[in-house]
């Protein structure tokens, strides 16, 4: 692992003070004040949730999902629940429409038919900044930081979905927005740590390598606190032991009370964390179950080509949805 | 390049250097003095009183050319009517003086902590004003524009009408001549560098809008506020699936934008006291938006830099050519910059990179 490098040259993103400070705490900890540390970290990356007790139930529900663009049918009548405290596997075939119900979910689009809803509160008509209020955040298939900016002010960005500050509170810095400040940056490295890239919160976004651009787009999505985070193709590019790296932090964050949808081509990663699937083709529903059942599935099989389920493109390229 | 007809196997550099070489110059100079001058003795002589009168104007073109910054920085979108919100807060300034009892012409007889007061009140009303100006500027003219996603082209001209349609309206209300002077605070020297004086007024300006200056510069790189900004600026779709309120962010960028005017307007009532006419924001508007430019679109620090090599060098240019060479030299010294650097001195960025 690198040190850190603190950027004192850059002209328009210094690191902020406090940042500094921060890492430089976390650098000179004995054993015991970082056993200490990380019990904090995890504290406050997964606060009490109430999953455990509403586990089970129905958290996202998509409704006869229709989605045309002119006149091709990206989804047509799709219909699925997600339950609270699952991680959800969505695959299928290259365009078979898994991005576009990304981008239903997260207000990139909007349907042409049918409903998303959030614990009950249709996404459909709703303000992008509102879903992600409303508890929706998402990665990018094709990573999408902001690349001037520091990995731990990508982070905070995040956070800044759950401050309650007014613009005039932010303007005049009350004491409320201050301490909304500083716990901000406090939870962003708590972050960063979880997905395991702290070493390099002060590095420019652009400057990270790539297995660490994805995973700061994880921290950023965590940081919005979402009851339910969307991953899409989080495994593209990797390695083998980046993806059994990264299977395992989709768990954790799963243990840590996240529900979680996943769109992934690689069915190692898919098969090693999913709790469930639901598998699309041309925009349609084709089967919906466990992974060992769906992976039997002769429709499912059919729709990869005849093959067998383990055979089917791994981390295949791009998909256009 | 014009000059490459003249010396076409000299490389582009070269030539330029040799049309500014007074050596080369002097001798053409002889012949037309009727319509340009050459001294540069003058220009000797007033150098430090012009880098000191220029960082002062410069800096009130920095804080107009901020307003350009920003908002290019957050929509891409040149707001030429910013300096009508410019005019607006001038004329802010000048009402607030009638408010208070000032008499154009006049020079006011009240102490000095009381002028101070009252400049004060009238900078507050000014970037009150101005701000709300620019808000309710965006409100009208381009946030239902943005709705129906309407071409980039769609917000250029609406801003061109814009500024008209704010010129016409204050020459409507206010009448075509300039206001009559009123004069608060008379310039007096405080102090010389280098045997150049330096007014009370060129020091208050100078320290006043670095000070603003770098308000503005840590709202944007330090704030939550600021870091919503950064965020819209380098990728809006992006920024609001992160929670981010567009909207929001639109709206306080044009506050800050019209803030910073209304300051800048104050400054420059006091350096200019006839200056209150209804289309007095257009010269000092194109040489903000200049001074934006040259330093790099969308940077602040670019703005700051652009705002005073601009106004140290039209004064050295003044010296230099002739009073009537001052614009020229603004607007040639922005060619120059782009020939070399197209993205200004600084580089085009409100933290807009290639990710």
């Amino acid at each position: 692992m690198s040190e850190p490098t603190h950027d004192s040259t850059s002209t328009s993103l210094d690191v902020p003070p406090s940042e500094e400070g921060l890492l430089e705490s976390l650098e000179h900890m004995d054993a015991a004040e970082r056993a200490e540390h990380d019990a904090a970290v995890s504290a406050s990356v997964a606060p009490a949730r109430d999953f455990a007790v509403a586990q089970g139930e129905t958290l996202l529900a998509v409704d006869g999902l229709t989605v045309r663009f002119g006149g091709l049918t990206a989804l047509d009548d799709v219909t699925f629940d997600v339950k609270r405290g699952e991680i959800l596997g969505l695959i299928g075939p290259n365009g078979a429409g898994k991005t576009t119900c990304f981008n239903i979910m997260t207000g990139v689009y909007r349907p042409t038919a049918g409903d998303v809803r959030l614990e009950g509160q249709s996404l459909a008509r709703m303000k992008r900044y509102r879903i992600i209020q409303a508890g929706v955040a998402r990665t990018f298939q094709n990573i999408r930081l902001f690349g001037a900016m520091t990995a731990l002010e990508n982070v905070v960005v995040g956070t800044d979905a759950r401050h309650r500050t007014s613009v005039p509170g932010a303007l005049l810095r009350l004491p409320r927005h201050r301490r909304e400040e500083r716990d901000a940056v406090e939870k962003a490295m708590a972050l960063l740590e979880f997905v395991g890239i702290a070493d390099r919160a002060a590095d420019k976004a652009t400057a990270l390598p790539y297995g660490y651009q994805r995973r700061l787009e994880i921290a950023r999505a965590l940081a919005t606190e979402p009851k339910l985070l969307c991953l899409d193709e989080p495994a593209a590019g990797f390695s083998a032991t980046e993806k059994d790296a990264l299977s395992e932090l989709i768990l954790k964050i799963r243990d840590d009370g996240y529900t979680v949808v996943i769109v992934e081509h690689d069915m190692r990663v898919v098969l090693g964390v999913t709790d469930r699937l639901v598998v699309l083709d041309f925009g349609r529903k084709i089967a919906d179950g466990l992974p060992d059942e769906v992976r039997r599935d002769p429709a499912v099989i059919s729709a990869y080509l005849g093959g067998a389920v383990e055979d089917a493109p791994a981390g295949a390229g791009e998909e256009d949805a | 390049m014009p000059a490459a007809g003249r010396a076409p196997d000299a490389p582009g550099e070269r030539v330029i250097s040799t049309v500014l070489d007074p050596a080369v110059l002097t001798p053409l100079v002889v012949h037309t003095e009727a319509w340009i001058n050459f001294d540069v003795g003058l220009l000797i002589d007033r150098f430090w009183a012009n880098t000191i009168n220029g960082l002062a104007y410069g800096s009130i073109y920095a804080l107009v050319a901020l307003g350009y910054t920003l908002v290019y920085g957050v929509l891409q979108l040149i707001n030429f009517a910013h300096s009508e919100i410019f005019v607006i807060g001038v004329f802010g300034v000048y009402l607030t003086f009638l408010g208070l009892g000032f008499e154009p012409g006049a020079l006011p007889n009240l102490p000095l902590a009381a002028i101070i007061l009252d400049l004060l009140l009238a900078g507050v009303v000014a970037m009150v004003v101005a701000g709300l100006a620019a808000v309710g500027l965006e409100r009208v003219a381009y946030r239902p524009l943005r709705r129906r996603n309407a071409p980039r082209l769609a917000f250029l001209i609406t801003a061109i009408g814009a500024s008209f349609a704010i010129q016409q309206v204050i020459r409507i209300v206010r009448g075509s001549n300039p206001e009559g002077t009123i004069r608060l605070l008379p310039p007096s020297p405080a102090f010389t560098v280098f045997g150049a004086p330096v007014t009370n007024l060129q020091i208050v300006i100078i320290l006043a809008s670095i000070a603003m200056f770098i308000v503005a510069d840590q709202f944007v790189n330090r704030s939550r506020l600021g870091r919503g900004i950064r965020a819209v600026a380098q990728d809006p779709a992006t920024a609001t699936l992160m929670g981010v309120n567009r909207e929001r962010v639109i709206m306080i960028t044009f506050l800050v934008g019209g803030v910073l005017a209304g300051a800048a307007a104050l400054f420059y009532l006091m350096t200019i006291p006839q200056g209150a006419v209804y289309n007095g924001g257009f010269l000092l508007g194109i040489k903000a938006f200049t001074a934006a430019v040259l330093g790099g679109i969308g940077n602040l620090r670019g703005a700051l830099l652009g705002g005073l090599i601009l106004g140290v060098a039209e004064n050295y240019g003044q010296s230099l050519f002739g009073g009537d060479w001052r614009d020229v030299v603004a607007f040639v010294l922005l060619v120059l910059v782009l020939m070399f650097r197209p993205t200004g001195i600084l580089g085009e960025s409100l933290a807009r990179s290639r990710a």
